[in-house]
């Protein structure tokens, strides 16, 4: 019950900031005065009367996972951040042994098997895309100077970064 | 006799070796990401679009590739539902049904054959009947103006919410999310930005692909981790295939009608393959009456589901050939990718780009057969690639998603973003908002609006023109009945409980 009052109430806020967002665009002689804004509003309007019908009436809560788990999961979303950004400076493979390692072990926590399966990955998926498939912005490795590897990481802390 | 004409060119167009070649690849694929659970057919196409489109593969080609796999995905679901009582997909869900218990009498060789062959025949009526079906209802779509395709729209996106989901303001608050995430990006009349907050990284808007991709296949890894990997790759042993004749003959009526049935829900805008197999296995149960044996490895009740599943895959390439709207998730992804090859489905798709569709029929059509081919012999190999572990298989496609993102902009933003679509998509499973109205949304946003902006120009404003013709009404009857009509059914129809063991 909780949960999807919770997610009512956010999507309700969120709706009401998209309707007031929707007010202010801004239009010109082309479009005429209210058409780019007619849409957005009706969504905005239908998601708020959706989001206070969930607040209302809210389903049973699902089975969230236990803290250890959200930590995995947070620990998974933090390495694919660094890994999006990372992969540009550093070029394909070790940023991919080192991701696609560190998931592996949050899904099953074995290291050898993980620290393999992350080197296979990444040796395999590289050849695979490389020579198989000819993508062509691929790099195997770049040899970054840490002015760069700080750049890109400053990406990732709000208002720092680009 | 114009059917067989445009068949001939369409076969001219799929028939080359080097097409050939990749239907067989697209199929093997296929089957592979049906089969392995976690990787359903619209978590395969979507990781393969972009890979597909840095290949740089011409229409045709691409094409062809990716209904192959679209078809193979379709069939491989039933492989781990019959062996696992896992669902590689969710159409594939009613299969479990009576395909695990068969399995567990150790006939799973014969559940396969069987389920094999009645996806074959599902396929193909479907096939046939899209040929003949589609253009002429390209030719009445033709009449449609910014009101019907309005309503039209609508319906689609009420009749999905009514089925994808158990809460029907979850549904429509999905499709809102998506239609609202069309919108942000520069406005094509104006050429001002919308809603982007400033930032310069969404002025060309959010692209599909990041977002089918997030939702899809990044969120699949959050489950993985909750779950750690359990439920996948568990010891399967399949003893020597043989063809079940005497099963196949006997249930050659209970195919054919499931592909009637499944081929009609498959057409019904948004409604989809899960549609098609439930009804089927429900028509079924009904026609064989109390001792029918539903439930316990009957073999009909692997036939309906399998036969209509795949009618319904076929069917609804209908209205998203003619019209432009997808009747299932894994068709929006479809249509995804021929809005990234530059083709925008409608009824002049068929008039002005008959190699197209006429290719795409065509390879449809050999996709099945190399399928069928491929499926009974090769069952074996299939199995076998269903041990992939978990730890394996889900850090490699989430590799391949970012490497395809990746390739197509080069940029981390977009890579971000899809984490954020990851995130967003396992909440809303989580809370039981289904994410397919989602990514409807943000592929027929764009379109939907201009419906509608046309329609108030041409009306100067006046919101009932959106009613104004016969067709529009009907539309608007539909949707909001296809709305409202799931809350009172859903005590009458309820699904069927899985197999425990």
């Amino acid at each position: 019950m909780p949960s999807d009052r919770i997610f009512g109430l956010i999507c309700l806020i969120t709706a009401v900031a998209y309707i007031a967002a929707a007010t202010q665009i801004q239009t010109n002689l082309f479009s005429g005065e209210f058409l780019p804004k007619l849409f957005p509003l009706m969504i905005g309007g239908v998601a708020a009367i959706c989001s206070l019908s969930i607040m209302f009436k809210p389903d049973p809560d699902p089975a969230w996972p236990a803290g250890g788990t959200w930590g995995a999961m947070a620990i998974a979303v933090f390495v694919l951040a660094l890994y999006a950004v990372f992969l540009t400076p550093l070029g394909f493979l070790l940023p991919t042994a080192i991701a696609a390692g560190i998931l592996s072990y949050q899904i099953s926590p074995n290291p050898r098997p993980a620290i393999l399966s992350g080197l296979g990955l990444s040796l395999g998926l590289f050849v695979l895309f490389k020579y198989a498939l000819g993508l062509g912005n691929i790099v195997a490795y770049r040899i970054p100077t840490g002015e760069k590897l700080w750049d890109a990481f400053t990406i990732l802390i709000p208002f720092v970064g680009h | 006799m114009d059917i067989l004409a445009n068949l001939a060119i369409g076969f001219g167009v799929a028939l080359s070796p080097y097409t050939l070649f990749l239907a067989i690849c697209g199929c093997f694929l296929g089957t592979i990401i049906g089969a392995l659970p976690g990787l359903g057919p619209s978590n395969g196409v979507a990781i393969l679009i972009p890979i597909t489109f840095t290949l740089g593969l011409d229409a045709t080609s691409a094409l062809v590739l990716m209904t192959s796999v679209y078809y193979g995905a379709m069939y491989g679901g039933r492989i781990s539902s019959i062996l696992l009582n896992i669902p590689g997909d969710e159409p594939a869900l009613m299969t479990t049904l009576d395909g695990y218990p068969m399995a567990k009498q150790g006939r799973a060789g014969d559940a396969l054959v069987l389920s094999g062959v009645a996806s074959f025949v599902g396929a193909l009526l479907a096939t046939i009947g899209l040929m003949l079906l589609a253009p002429t209802l390209a030719r009445v779509a033709f009449y449609f103006g910014p009101a019907e395709y309005f309503a039209l729209y609508l319906l689609a996106f009420c009749t999905l919410g009514g089925m994808a989901s158990n809460n029907q303001a979850k549904a429509a608050l999905a499709a809102c999310i998506g239609l609202g995430i069309a919108m942000i990006g520069v406005d094509s009349s104006s050429g001002l930005p919308r809603l982007t907050g400033g930032n310069l990284h969404l002025f060309d808007g959010i692209d599909f692909l990041v977002a089918i991709v997030g939702l899809f296949a990044i969120a699949e890894v959050f489950f993985f981790i909750e779950s750690h990997g359990k439920g996948s790759s568990i010891g399967v042993k399949l003893e020597k295939v043989t063809i079940p004749w005497k099963d196949i003959m006997a249930t050659k009526w209970t195919m054919l009608r499931a592909s009637g049935v499944g081929f009609i829900a498959g057409i019904l805008p948004g409604a989809g393959a899960s549609l098609g197999s439930f009804l089927a296995y429900m028509t079924e149960k009904s026609v064989a009456g109390p001792n029918g044996g539903f439930g316990t490895g009957a073999p009909k009740g692997i036939a309906a589901p399998e036969a209509g599943n795949n009618a319904a895959a076929g069917g609804a390439l209908v209205p998203m050939l003619t019209l432009g709207v997808p009747g299932s998730g894994t068709t929006a992804v479809l249509l995804a990718l021929l809005m990234t090859l530059n083709i925008t489905p409608g009824p002049t798709l068929f008039t002005e780009r008959a190699d197209v569709v006429w290719g795409l029929i065509a390879s449809l059509l050999i996709a099945n057969v190399v399928l069928l081919l491929m499926n009974v012999p090769m069952v074996k190999i299939f199995v076998k690639i269903l041990m992939v572990p978990a730890w394996v298989l889900l850090p490699g496609v989430t590799m391949i998603s970012f490497v395809g993102i990746y390739s197509l902009s080069g940029s981390y933003f977009d890579l971000l973003l899809m984490i954020g679509f990851g995130i967003l998509g396992y909440f809303l499973r989580k809370l039981d908002v289904p994410t397919v109205p989602v990514i409807l949304g943000i592929l027929l946003g764009g379109n939907m609006e201009d419906a509608l902006r046309r329609a108030m120009t041409l009306s100067d404003g006046d919101p009932m023109y959106l009613f104004s013709s016969p067709i529009a009404i009907g539309f608007w009857v539909a949707a909001i009945a296809g709305f409202v009509a799931p809350m009172f059914l859903r005590g009458i129809l309820k699904k069927p409980e899985a197999h425990e063991d």
